[in-house]
């Protein structure tokens, strides 16, 4: 009992020392001298209260473990009984993909806004999602290669005037070909190098994006990039030379809300087409190959597969999904400058992948609406969303590493017992 | 002829100044990952962190009347060190002991979760704009002509290097004369098997991340002093290039951790001064690409060898 009350005392005055400087005082600059003042309330508040925390969890550790070994689970995952069958599942597909087309005609704009951000996340989780939830290799420069899709046909546009639906495959080709280009020599590495080679990887490519001034605009970026066009149809208000907008041809008013709307639609084709290219990939010889990659290098080489090979594939399939998001991204906001593509981007996208489940395709769209809709609708805590992504980091990968939705095969297993 | 050398030197003396200080920096990773085989990502986040308390610390200080330069430094020092030794080995016990035993990359995320946290944290409670401090140490050595061709060494420079020195004679001694350190080399051989003898692992491995974090705030203090500024971003960018520093040197051996950063620190110095400025990053990262390619255990690095 002694033991339990002075490691609880323990830990809540390490707590009181971590942020007593850190959090109970701000530096403030008086002229050239910098002096000390107290905090804000809300921050000694949130420290003592912060402190009394970690005691009565400290205090009463046997029994919050036991609440959280359960929240572990066996790491299994049973679908609820009226989407567990096969044809159940497509009929639920089905009936989601129908309320997803449906959704922009009903909401309002900012909704469908919102919706299609989503989607490109939901596009760039799914294409992360190959490379580090299949093949199980850690590529923290995932973003390097979204830059490259949006500067593709943000720069090929500037310079020859290309469409979007030219720029698009292109686009994709050239991440792919620069995942390919870096994935060569990178691929031999071993799992945390890798991690910090690509990091290093997406931070040359930013780098590079930014000094180039000549080529990328530098750090100003790239404005004016026009929206994607339906079969030559613009959705301005007024045509171009030599084109004609969308409004005009169906003889309709004007309104802002199609070009919205169209976005919307586009985004949701892309990320449909990811899933169909993803699922058809993971079925096929080289996706399950991925899968043994991840489980047992030592055993796929015994075996004859060439990991550099498999590795190389995922590398450069994870990336043209990237460059495919990327090239949308730029079209949709019109804008791109060096600052979207931040280490803290490749950050979020992993964040994504990990709490919705390493491989699990459904997992990671839950996780891409949670991680893009619960910051909107809680605008106040803006601040602290960063924050508590790294936070939720820390405990998923303590908690429950598997993800929130992790991924499931259908196996037999022999009982133990 | 004469001035093209003394620039030569100069850019030198500058790149040794901040290459010991990426020295220092690198052992923290270099002996975490010589013991448990880690990378411990969110080390840059601990010495942005013992800037700040160095900078606190320092203005609470002459606030109290205090105003001898060097006594000011010393202090500061001291309680820099605690509070980042105390983050060091809240970090190791919250975010990466739970995972011991779990894959390389589980762990890897938990501390990329860490660093994102405690970015936040510092941005959240100190603001996330530039902090200045006047500085406390001014004027140099100057050598040769001062009109003319010279190179001009700091007094700052000069207490980055000597500080440097002492801390890694004295990491050097308590590593190869102490108990503890000795427990460290045999934990980094293999940690079963000192297990089996007696040893508590896990007390050794949070002495190393103590150690880590506290060279890590002696690097903070000292190269925040010599800039003048602190912001909460700076520790990605330095515990990258001081994680280059370890890999240079072969990581998992601290002399090669030292010499590592000094090596990087002049290269970068040196890019600076002849190519381009603006590019000295991607130079840094380009030198660690091209390490693991050819020469992935390092200058003094023992070569890995996979067993199943």
């Amino acid at each position: 009992m002694q033991s339990r009350f002075t490691s609880a005392l323990f830990a809540a005055l390490l707590t009181l020392l971590l942020g007593s400087l850190l959090l109970g005082v701000t530096m403030v600059s008086e002229g050239i001298d910098l002096v000390l003042e107290l905090s804000e309330p809300h921050k000694i508040y949130g420290l003592i209260i912060g402190a009394a925390l970690v005691f009565i969890i400290q205090y009463f550790k046997q029994e919050v473990g036991a609440v959280t070994t359960r929240l572990r689970g066996d790491g299994s995952f049973e679908m609820p009984a009226f989407i567990r069958t096969p044809k159940q599942q497509r009929l639920w597909g089905f009936m989601a993909v129908g309320a997803l087309l449906i959704f922009p005609f009903v909401s309002s704009r900012g909704a469908v806004d919102i919706a299609t951000l989503t989607l490109i996340y939901v596009m760039l989780g799914l294409g992360l999602n190959i490379v580090v939830g299949l093949a199980g290799l850690l590529d923290l420069g995932y973003v390097g290669f979204y830059a490259v899709g949006a500067y593709s046909y943000a720069l090929l546009n500037f310079y020859f005037g290309l469409s979007f639906w030219v720029a698009l495959p292109i686009a994709g080709l050239l991440a792919a070909l620069f995942g390919f280009i870096l994935g060569f020599p990178v691929l031999r590495l071993r799992g945390d190098y890798l991690a910090i080679v690509t990091l290093g990887f997406g931070e040359i490519i930013r780098i590079l994006l930014n000094n180039w001034t000549d080529l990328t605009g530098g750090p100003n970026g790239i404005a004016r990039i026009p929206k994607p066009d339906l079969f030559g149809l613009e959705f301005n208000r007024r045509a171009s030379e030599g084109g004609q907008t969308f409004h005009e041809f169906f003889g309709i008013p004007y309104s802002s809300e199609y070009k919205v709307i169209f976005l919307y639609l586009l985004a949701f084709a892309l990320v449909l087409l990811t899933l169909y290219v993803i699922n058809r990939l993971i079925r096929m010889p080289i996706g399950r190959a991925w899968e043994a990659l991840r489980e047992d290098e030592i055993a796929c080489r015994a075996l004859g597969l060439n990991p550099t090979v498999i590795k190389l594939t995922a590398f450069t399939i994870g990336a043209s999904f990237a460059g495919f998001a990327g090239s949308f991204f730029a079209a949709r906001q019109g804008f791109i400058s060096p600052e979207s593509f931040t280490f803290i981007e490749s950050a979020i996208i992993l964040a994504i992948v990990v709490l919705g489940g390493m491989g699990s395709q459904l997992g990671i769209i839950l996780a891409a609406m949670a991680m893009t809709i619960l910051p909107e609708m809680a605008r106040e805590f803006d601040e602290y969303r960063m924050l508590l992504f790294g936070l939720m980091m820390v405990l998923m990968m303590i908690w429950r590493p598997q993800g929130l939705l992790p991924m499931k095969r259908p196996h037999l297993e022999l009982k133990r017992d | 002829m004469s001035e093209s050398i003394f620039y030569f030197l100069q850019q030198v003396t500058n790149g040794l100044t901040i290459g010991s200080t990426y020295a220092l920096i690198a052992i923290g990773y270099t002996m975490v990952y010589g013991i448990i085989g880690m990378i411990n990502f969110a080390h840059g986040e601990v010495y942005m962190m013992g800037t700040y308390v160095a900078f606190i610390a320092l203005a609470g200080l002459s606030m109290l009347g205090i105003d001898n330069p060097l006594l000011l430094i010393g202090l500061a020092l001291m309680v820099s060190i605690m509070v980042a030794s105390a983050y060091g080995f809240t970090i190791e016990r919250v975010a990466y002991r739970p995972l011991r035993s779990s894959k390389r990359l589980i762990a890897l995320i938990s501390a990329i979760g860490m660093s994102i946290f405690l970015q936040n944290y510092i941005r959240l409670a100190q603001g996330s704009r530039d902090i200045a401090m006047p500085s406390l140490i001014q004027g140099g050595f100057l050598m040769g002509d001062p009109n003319g061709s010279h190179i001009m060494i700091s007094y700052m420079q000069i207490i980055i290097m000597i500080s440097t020195v002492i801390c890694m004679v004295g990491l050097t001694l308590f590593i190869t004369r102490s108990r503890m350190g000795r427990a460290c080399r045999a934990c980094s051989q293999d940690i079963g098997m000192t297990n089996l003898l007696g040893i508590n692992s896990n007390n050794v491995i949070a002495v190393t991340f103590v150690i880590g974090a506290a060279l890590a705030a002696v690097a903070g203090m000292l190269l925040g002093l010599y800039y003048g500024v602190v912001n909460p971003y700076i520790g990605f960018m330095a515990g990258l290039k001081a994680f280059t520093a370890a890999v240079l040197g072969g990581i998992g051996s601290i002399p090669g951790a030292m010499l590592g950063g000094l090596i990087l620190g002049v290269t970068e110095s040196l890019t600076a001064g002849y190519l381009t400025a603006e590019y000295k990053d991607v130079v840094a990262f380009s030198l660690l690409v091209l390490i693991l390619l050819f020469m992935p255990s390092g200058i003094l690095g023992k070569p890995e060898v996979e067993k199943i």
